[in-house]
């Protein structure tokens, strides 16, 4: 029993961090019809920021979180005027091929200034111990990550359905066309959107900081996990996110523990399997030619 | 005029490259035999993107297979080359027909997407597989014997293995350039205009794909069972899905609209690789920057964008 | 009396809540030109749709030439005999003009099965690729691409990409919406001298009213997705519930065209 309690709050605390991450991916789709090939990217370089702010600046963790966020945004508005703007008319191919491009440049620049080796940031004092829970020890920087989920779900859940902005945005995700009729101004909306996409990516990485330990291939391994997450839920839905991050986070907290000689196949073939049959996603929108 | 200059120059290059062993060092035949390969990678890759309109994210799955294939057959059986490369082909065709059963269905993002999940299910099986693939350090210590069609060549020498790539890679490009030529080639640029345009002139878009598909993954065998013996490893890189972004990347770089923009992609991909890791570790840096330009600048590629301004100044 | 070529029965199309089509019939006789009327919304282009297998009925049957194509997906539609052209331009801009038809031609005689021919040099193919341009009066344009040829061109253009899959029924979806009054006037021509040809079946979607009187053996009006009437260009004409809910409508767009 023990066992399963343990590895249903790990599936939790991966899978709400995953949702973090993955919502943020889901939206810029959503939204601007773009897969950011480089979210990944900016999930890792909040994480890195967190760790030159707490390690080298000296500053506290809640600090980090607060600014660190802002800094990745504020580099994907300027990804956003610079580059992007050249491919939102074109096909979702080319959206692919330049935000691989970005995602090249950021990991190789993190690379640079950061170097290769692993690094290591530290949980906030408060944080940092464990507590029983369920018949087993649990960190609490666990429940802090499902707590900061939790919060993220509702802030976004308020979002989308009680505010203006909120509805701006589903209403140019439905039709770029009729928003732009109902005077929004799209071009705000779009580099608006595809900021807070990097925003939630940057949350998601300095949260996970101090759980993992961050190397140069942190975001290539994140932005497939995200992948899974929005094709499994369905890409560009809210709440598929959610659920393609639940059922993520729970193939690995249960398959880590129980099925370890095929633990890294598993997602795969889960992400595969909803596509044969849900090629929508289990909540997605349009998708077979 | 331009035809003729154009087949000059074509002629200049095979015969350059067939002179190579000759008159370059070791360093240089190593380079040209690993640009031949992965030309012959992307330009399998371009028949279902530059043609046929797929961004496949999985395309090393193949390449991958086809490596393993040929280190397995020749550590437990030790047959002759042509046979390995022939049994490389044959896997990857198996494997991409399955794939591509279930890909070609879906639209392009889904399409990259699924693509990209199978590559990394085959990546994950080579990794964790350990009794036959041997994990992460992958099948090395295999040694080439004969070629086989009873021709006497040291496989071992690098030169003679330059070669053989040479002949074989050129073999394999006159087919994939005949099929591109060909009434089926037509369909597929047509498929990748306008799918529906083509099933609503009685066409199933579907199967065109699939077969395609199929295609392109048993060139990308074949370039695989061509790079094991070269590496001397068959290893789960080859199978990872950075190894699957090498021929999207060459094909921009070349021209995805022209039968030799992977070619060309592939040559200057790993002379820029191998040039500027001389001198900087952030080769990766430089390659992004140059992919965005492409994509936004230059979406024809360096071939497209040379042609078009040489037929256009020269008019 | 011979049999009809299509037997439309009880054809209805919902989506959601919504009911698009509505149990429509409709019987269309060989070499017999029908054109297809109703305001924006009526359904036409649903019914086309559902005809060319580009979407699933929900109800009802469609039968070509005694066989039940209900629901079958559009390639295999378009082999036993329906052709059609879409609203808006639906070619293959990076292509010749004389490579659209190829394409359609190769599909149509199988080559597109051949992996080692060479299609530029198929001279039966290209030929007859010119023919069906002539037939549209396109054929000087053979050699340009695609998608630098005039608006009303590309429509010609689609046109003979239609007729060269040898059908047995032409769908024709509004084909000279968007064009210029000289252009629309050499179209008409060309769809009536295609028609008098007596080679062709045509059903029509058309809302330019010349045109649809010009060409129409017998005019289906539709409204909300319902048969208004069925009928001569004559009874159209003088059919009074017609005259209100339908061409009455019409005045008010003609106006709209116009300001806009």
């Amino acid at each position: 029993m023990s066992g399963i309690g343990a590895a249903l709050l790990n599936s939790l605390d991966i899978g709400l961090l995953l949702f973090i991450i993955a919502v943020g991916l889901n939206i810029v789709f959503g939204v601007l019809n773009i897969i950011n090939f480089a979210h990944g990217a900016l999930y890792m370089l909040g994480a890195y920021l967190a760790f030159t702010l707490i390690n080298l600046v000296g500053m506290p963790f809640w600090a980090a979180l607060l600014l660190a966020p802002i800094g990745v945004a504020i580099l994907a508005v300027i990804i956003d005027r610079v580059l992007l703007r050249f491919i939102y008319s074109r096909d979702v191919a080319d959206s692919l091929l330049l935000t691989f491009a970005i995602l090249l440049i950021i990991n190789e620049s993190i690379r640079t200034i950061w170097g290769s080796g692993i690094q290591v940031v530290q949980p906030p004092q408060l944080l940092s111990g464990s507590v029983q829970l369920l018949g087993s020890s649990v960190s609490t920087y666990s429940l802090f990550v499902i707590v900061i989920g939790l919060l993220l779900l509702a802030g976004l859940w308020y979002l989308f359905n009680r505010t203006r902005v909120g509805r701006i945005m589903r209403a140019a995700a439905l039709d770029r066309d009729m928003a732009e009729a109902l005077c929004i101004n799209t071009r705000m909306v779009v580099t608006g959107v595809f900021a807070f996409g990097a925003w939630l990516a940057a949350v998601g990485g300095v949260v996970a900081a101090p759980m993992r330990a961050l190397d140069p291939g942190m975001g290539d391994k994140i932005i497939i996990e995200s992948f899974i997450v929005v094709v499994i839920g369905g890409l560009g839905s809210f709440p598929g996110a959610l659920l393609g991050a639940i059922v993520l986070g729970l193939i690995h907290g249960f398959g880590g523990r129980y099925l370890p000689e095929v633990n890294l196949l598993l997602p795969f073939l889960g992400m595969a399997l909803v596509l044969l049959f849900k090629p929508n996603g289990i909540l997605g929108k349009g998708a077979t030619a | 005029m331009k035809t003729k200059i154009l087949m000059g120059l074509m002629a200049v290059v095979i015969a350059g490259l067939i002179a190579v062993p000759w008159i370059a060092s070791y360093f240089y035949i190593f380079i040209l035999t690993e640009i031949l390969i992965l030309g012959l990678f992307a330009a399998s890759f371009n028949l279902i993107f530059g043609y046929t309109g797929m961004l496949s994210f999985g395309h090393a799955a193949f390449f991958g297979i086809g490596s393993y294939a040929t280190a397995l057959v020749l550590i437990h059986l030790e047959w002759p080359f042509l046979a390995c490369l022939l049994v490389s082909m044959g896997a990857s065709a198996l494997l991409a027909l399955v794939i591509g059963f279930l890909s070609v269905r879906l639209n392009e993002v889904y399409f990259a997407m699924l693509t990209l999940a199978f590559g990394m299910m085959v990546f994950a099986i080579a990794y964790q597989w350990r009794s036959v693939t041997n994990g992460s350090d992958g099948l090395a210590g295999f040694t080439l014997g004969s070629f086989g069609l009873g021709l006497d060549l040291t496989l071992g020498n690098p030169a003679v293995y330059y070669h053989v790539v040479l002949a074989i890679v050129a073999i394999a490009a006159v087919v994939l350039y005949l099929i591109c030529r060909s009434s089926f080639g037509m369909i597929l640029r047509a498929i990748r205009q306008n799918p529906e345009r083509v099933s609503f002139a009685g066409l199933n878009v579907r199967t065109y794909r699939l077969v395609a598909f199929v295609i392109a993954g048993t060139f990308a065998g074949l370039a695989g069972g061509l790079i094991a013996p070269f590496l001397r490893v068959a290893s789960p890189e080859l199978l990872h899905w950075s190894m699957s972004a090498e021929p999207v990347l060459m094909a921009i770089l070349g021209g995805t609209g022209y039968f030799l923009g992977p070619f060309v992609g592939s040559a200057v991909f790993v002379l820029l690789e191998t040039w500027i890791t001389s001198f900087t570790e952030s080769w990766m840096l430089v390659l992004g920057i140059i992919l965005a330009m492409m994509v936004i600048f230059f979406r024809k590629g360096l071939l497209g964008t040379a042609l078009d301004w040489w037929l256009e100044v020269k008019k | 009396m011979s049999k009809p070529i299509l037997t439309i029965d009880n054809l209805t199309k919902r989506f959601g809540g919504v009911t698009a089509v509505n149990g429509i019939n409709l019987e269309v006789m060989p070499k017999e030109t029908i054109a297809i009327i109703g305001p924006n919304g009526a359904g036409k282009t649903t019914f086309y749709n559902m005809v060319s297998g580009r979407m699933q009925p929900t109800e009802g049957k469609i039968t070509l030439d005694g066989q039940d194509i209900t629901g079958l997906p559009p390639h295999k539609i378009s082999r036993l005999g329906v052709s059609r052209s879409f609203q808006i331009n639906n070619i293959f801009p990076e292509m010749t003009v004389q490579e659209n038809v190829e394409v359609v031609l190769s599909a149509y005689h199988g080559h597109s099965r051949k992996l080692f021919n060479i299609a530029s040099r198929n001279t039966g193919i290209q030929q007859e690729a010119v023919e069906y341009l002539k037939r549209l009066g396109i054929d000087s344009l053979k050699d340009q691409r695609a998608e630098v040829i005039s608006y009303g061109d590309k429509r010609l253009l689609e046109i003979a990409m239609v007729l060269a899959t040898r059908p047995k029924l032409v769908l024709l979806d509004e084909p000279t919406a968007g064009m210029t009054p000289d252009e629309t006037r050499r179209t008409t021509r060309l769809v009536k001298s295609l028609a008098d040809s007596g080679d062709y079946t045509f059903l029509i979607t058309e809302h330019d009213m010349d045109v649809v009187f010009n060409l129409a053996d017998r005019i289906l009006v539709m409204h909300r997705g319902e048969k208004l009437f069925a009928g001569t260009p004559e009874e159209v004409k003088n059919h009074p519930e017609v005259r209100v809910a339908y061409l009455g409508e019409e005045d008010e767009e003609v106006v709209e065209e116009a300001n806009a």
